[in-house]
């Protein structure tokens, strides 16, 4: 049965028969046509259809030739050398331990578990590796070189007048565009609904300026400075010109994230050249002074004392501290002095802090000196 | 009409009856003949974004692997693994799980570095990706919306790098916190805010692990699996650039179809890509984190790093100069805020709208489907290779300390060389960098008018010594070639132009037959084969050229051609 109604889509109305065949030209050609094609002949014509034109084949290997058989000689040799790569990553892998020595590393172990994972990360590679050599060499040595050109299409006035007809004509149906309360409370529904949907996130907003966590730490008046091991300190204990990092004597002292302290016992050379700035010459007890080890930067510890010159160097971004003017920033990007810890004796002649850090430690921010 | 004549055959085959039924259903023989018959330039520089895409595929895969390991929990455990030296040490179990994994897990160490590997090529592919892009002007319309993408998967690729480089909890992944912690701090009004939103308190806390650990498994790798189907999605509707050549206009693309050329070689090239990894993987020893201990805010190591991509940003941080600036009210910006999110901010927003910059000053609102030689465009080369200059000072400051170290030099002086540097090499870069663009299209243009020297000296009757010049076209009465540059590569060798037979292959005896070959070569009218009586009207790739070959007063011709 055949209708020029067909050349119409969606004309079959209410027959129950087929329309034209899904987008394909099935009309312009035949089964018969069809098979009586060769291969690359429908090849070709498919192609035409995607707008693509095979140039130039310039074909592979004579079948047969001493060219083919050396091609296939080296393909063949990359893709067995990647099956036997592949095979000895499984030996080693499940092998360790089993008929091998074990994997595991232990310091003092086996020179095997030491190689366990050089070895399968090496046979692992290498087999990937001769996968993607062998799949070049098949490409380019064992198969034709075709050239093929496609078009390439700017877009369609035709699509561009219908589809903007079809948008226009939904808009105009909708009659928003005449029904102003309805767009505007449309607007205001999206706004409140969207505000609605984020909402939840404000559970992720707390306020930092509640009891001004980033200006105190742990310290406070009368808290021992120990070391890591929570071992107290005596004057005397170090050497003059020696650095030591100290932590309060509290709870998890060691590991607060602003608590950490250096505490710089100074040679008498620098001991008479030291300028305290105002309001801190009591800060220090004898020839000890202490620092808090917190850049005031980027919050780095700053961990490198030369002893010679007195300064200390942030290792994250270099920027310098001298010990013997107050820990002032010399060099770098550092804009503000080390904060200094005031520091006594108690009764049984161990380090206490005098008060905690009289201003924030750590990075600037914002509202650091209005808070 | 089709359905007056016979149904068409069954397929005689077991293979050709399954797909016949799958279509039958799912109708897909129409879109799949369509997807294999794309046409992909033939270009090495054309697969410098697949190796990116193969990175992210190498990621997926060793990263999903790390998470049946990983526990994303800043409690403390006391450490009792297989690595005796940190046994009895306190430390987070984001930590034991990572010492875990490495020293307990059978190749789990294995596939951690594949994946840190892999990070590191990922992000190193987009950037030689995006300079490939940019200088050759594949970014010109209608491609900004890709280019837009990209930039952003970059940005991505930054975060999600950042986000996994904090998992491990050791001491080198918690000073970058410590950094990340101040310069969100340094945020100007808002700063204290967004760090008690991201951190959920002051710094350290116990959640930010958790956080950074679900957005760098799922939110960023979500986004960017997406932006990366977009990107793929708007290539293959727009097509491929290509560089001109014979027969490859505004309208088409030369090259191979998908399958199964392309196919086979993109493959071939994820196992490469793959095969490299893991070779990197296991030989090459990356991040070993039980060397650096747990995080300890009161410790840090010296010649502290962090991975390549961001070096710049550190190498900025250390250059700028201590400017914090004081309002009035007490309050202050700290000078942490410049280096780190303006001038990368500033970085990556000139480098996003550099396309419509472009188009604004140069006025060229044309689509472009041809490439250009960055010789071509000499100022946007320069500007290219300034900004690279600038971002490699950068990066080179980023590891000051290392390179004052290794050589014996005052840091401070490296400090000051990068101060100084970031300023001053950056425009003589852009001078040097003009005047080599210009020179080389001076030589293609006189190599067009003059011809290829061919080495040969001649005497002429008066005495005077000349050396003899191959034309590449017709000339005119002055001897001077009347070819018009055409913006592809100039050949300016005898061999370009079939100065030398093809070898005969075979490596330890010949496979072929030097007759048949040069049988071939006849047929084909190449190089010294080409004979008058060989002229056709085709070139060598088969398609009529503009104007045919060079020989002919056609357009010079990519030398594979």
């Amino acid at each position: 049965m055949s209708t020029t109604d067909h050349q119409r889509p969606g004309s079959a109305g209410g027959s129950d028969e087929a329309g034209p065949a899904h987008g394909g030209p099935d009309e312009d050609h035949t089964p018969e046509q069809l098979a009586a094609m060769d291969r690359v002949e429908r090849d070709r014509l498919g192609a035409r259809y995607d707008g693509v034109e095979v140039l130039h084949v310039e074909p592979g290997p004579t079948p047969g030739s001493k060219l083919e058989k050396q091609a296939t000689r080296l393909v063949t040799f990359w893709f067995l050398l990647a099956a036997l790569l592949s095979l000895a990553f499984l030996v080693v892998y499940v092998g360790s331990g089993w008929f091998l020595p074990d994997w595991q590393w232990t310091v003092g172990g086996s020179a095997w578990s030491a190689a366990f994972t050089p070895l399968t990360g090496l046979f692992m590679g290498l087999a990937l590796t001769s996968v993607g050599i062998g799949l070049v060499v098949f490409v380019k040595k064992l198969m034709p070189h075709e050239t093929a050109v496609q078009d390439k299409h700017d877009g369609s006035h035709f699509d561009r007048v219908t589809t903007s007809a079809t948008l226009l004509g939904g808009l105009d149906n909708s009659g928003l565009r005449r029904r102003k309360l309805l767009t505007g409370t449309l607007g205001f529904m999206a706004l409140a609904f969207g505000a609605m949907l984020i909402a939840p996130l404000g559970g992720l907003i707390k306020n930092p300026n509640k009891g001004n966590p980033l200006g105190t730490t742990p310290w406070a008046e009368g808290i021992r400075l120990v070391r890591n091991d929570g071992t107290p300190i005596r004057p005397g204990d170090q050497q003059p010109g020696s650095l030591e990092t100290v932590f309060p004597a509290v709870t998890g002292g060691n590991r607060a994230a602003d608590a950490a302290t250096m505490l710089i016992r100074l040679r008498p050379a620098q001991l008479q050249n030291l300028q305290t700035p105002t309001g801190q010459e009591d800060f220090g007890y004898g020839d000890y002074v202490a620092y808090s080890k917190i850049c005031t930067h980027a919050g780095c510890p700053v961990s490198l004392y030369e002893q010679e010159t007195g300064r200390i160097l942030c290792p994250c971004h270099q920027s310098q501290f001298q010990v013997t003017e107050g820990a002032k920033p010399v060099f770098g990007p550092a804009t503000r002095p080390l904060p200094q810890l005031p520091i006594t004796v108690d009764d049984e002649g161990y380090f206490v802090a005098r008060s905690d850090y009289i201003e924030p430690v750590g990075p600037t921010y914002w509202n650091r000196e209005s808070i | 009409m089709a359905t007056s004549t016979a149904a068409p055959a069954a397929p005689a085959t077991r293979i050709g009856r399954a797909a016949f039924e799958v279509d039958d259903r799912l109708i897909v023989a129409g879109p799949l003949r369509r997807t294999l018959n794309k046409v992909f330039p033939d270009h090495w520089s054309f697969l410098l974004g697949e190796i990116a895409l193969y990175c992210f595929v190498i990621l997926l895969l060793s990263g999903t692997y790390l998470t049946f390991f990983f526990d994303a929990t800043m409690q403390e455990v006391i450490y009792e693994g297989g690595y005796a030296p940190l046994r009895g040490v306190e430390m987070s179990a984001a930590y034991e799980s990572t010492l875990a994994l490495s020293f307990d897990v059978r190749g789990g160490l294995l596939i951690r570095q594949i994946h840190h590997w892999a990070a590191l090529l990922f992000v190193a592919a987009i950037v030689v990706h995006l300079l490939r892009i940019f200088f050759t002007g594949a970014f010109r319309r209608p491609r900004e919306s890709n280019w837009l993408i990209g930039v952003g998967l970059l940005v991505l690729a930054l975060l999600m790098g950042v986000t996994g480089y904090t998992l491990p909890d050791d001491l080198l992944s918690g000073t970058g916190l410590r950094i990340i912690s101040a310069i969100l701090l340094s945020i100007p009004v808002v700063g204290t805010w967004v760090h008690w939103a991201v951190f959920n308190g002051d710094f350290v806390g116990m959640d930010i692990i958790g956080r950074f650990y679900i957005v760098h498994v799922l939110i960023l790798p979500a986004i960017v699996l997406g932006l990366i189907a977009v990107h793929l999605l708007v290539l293959v509707k727009q097509k491929h650039t290509q560089f001109p050549g014979a027969g490859r206009t505004e309208h088409n693309v030369v090259g191979n179809r998908l399958f199964p050329t392309f196919a086979g070689k993109a493959t071939a090239l994820f196992f490469i890509v793959f095969g490299v990894c893991a070779a990197l993987g296991g030989l090459v020893q990356i991040n070993p984190v039980w060397l650096w201990g747990p995080y300890n805010p009161a410790q840090v190591s010296a010649g502290s790093q962090p991975d390549w991509y961001i070096g710049f940003l550190d190498g900025s941080t250390r250059l700028f100069p201590a400017w914090d600036i004081n309002l009035p009210g007490g309050y202050v910006i700290p000078a942490l805020f410049w280096p780190t999110v303006v001038i990368a901010g500033a970085m990556f927003t000139v480098l996003a709208l550099y396309p419509m910059i472009e188009r604004k000053l140069t006025g060229d609102t044309a689509s472009h489907h041809l490439l250009q030689r960055p010789r071509d465009v000499p100022v946007r080369t320069s500007i290219g290779a300034m900004a690279l200059s600038f971002y490699i000072v950068l990066w080179i400051s980023g590891g000051n300390d290392l390179i004052a170290d290794k050589f014996d030099i005052s840091l401070n002086a490296m400090t000051w060389f990068g101060r100084i540097g970031m300023i001053l090499i950056p425009p003589i870069v852009y001078v040097l960098t003009y005047r080599i663009c210009l020179g080389l299209e001076r030589h293609d243009r006189e190599v067009l008018e003059h011809g290829i020297e061919t080495g040969v000296i001649r005497r002429l009757p008066s005495g005077e010594f000349i050396e003899v010049h191959q034309p590449l076209g017709p000339v005119d009465e002055h001897g001077h070639g009347q070819l018009a540059y055409g913006g592809a590569s100039v050949p300016k060798k005898m061999n370009q132009v079939g100065g030398a037979r093809r070898a005969i292959k075979g490596f330890f005896s010949p496979v072929e037959e030097p007759a048949a070959v040069q049988a071939e070569a006849e047929h084909e009218a190449r190089g010294l084969e080409a004979t008058e009586a060989a002229r056709r009207e085709l070139t060598g790739s088969g398609r009529p050229s503009e104007g045919g070959r060079p020989s002919e007063g056609g357009r010079p011709q990519e030398p594979r051609d």
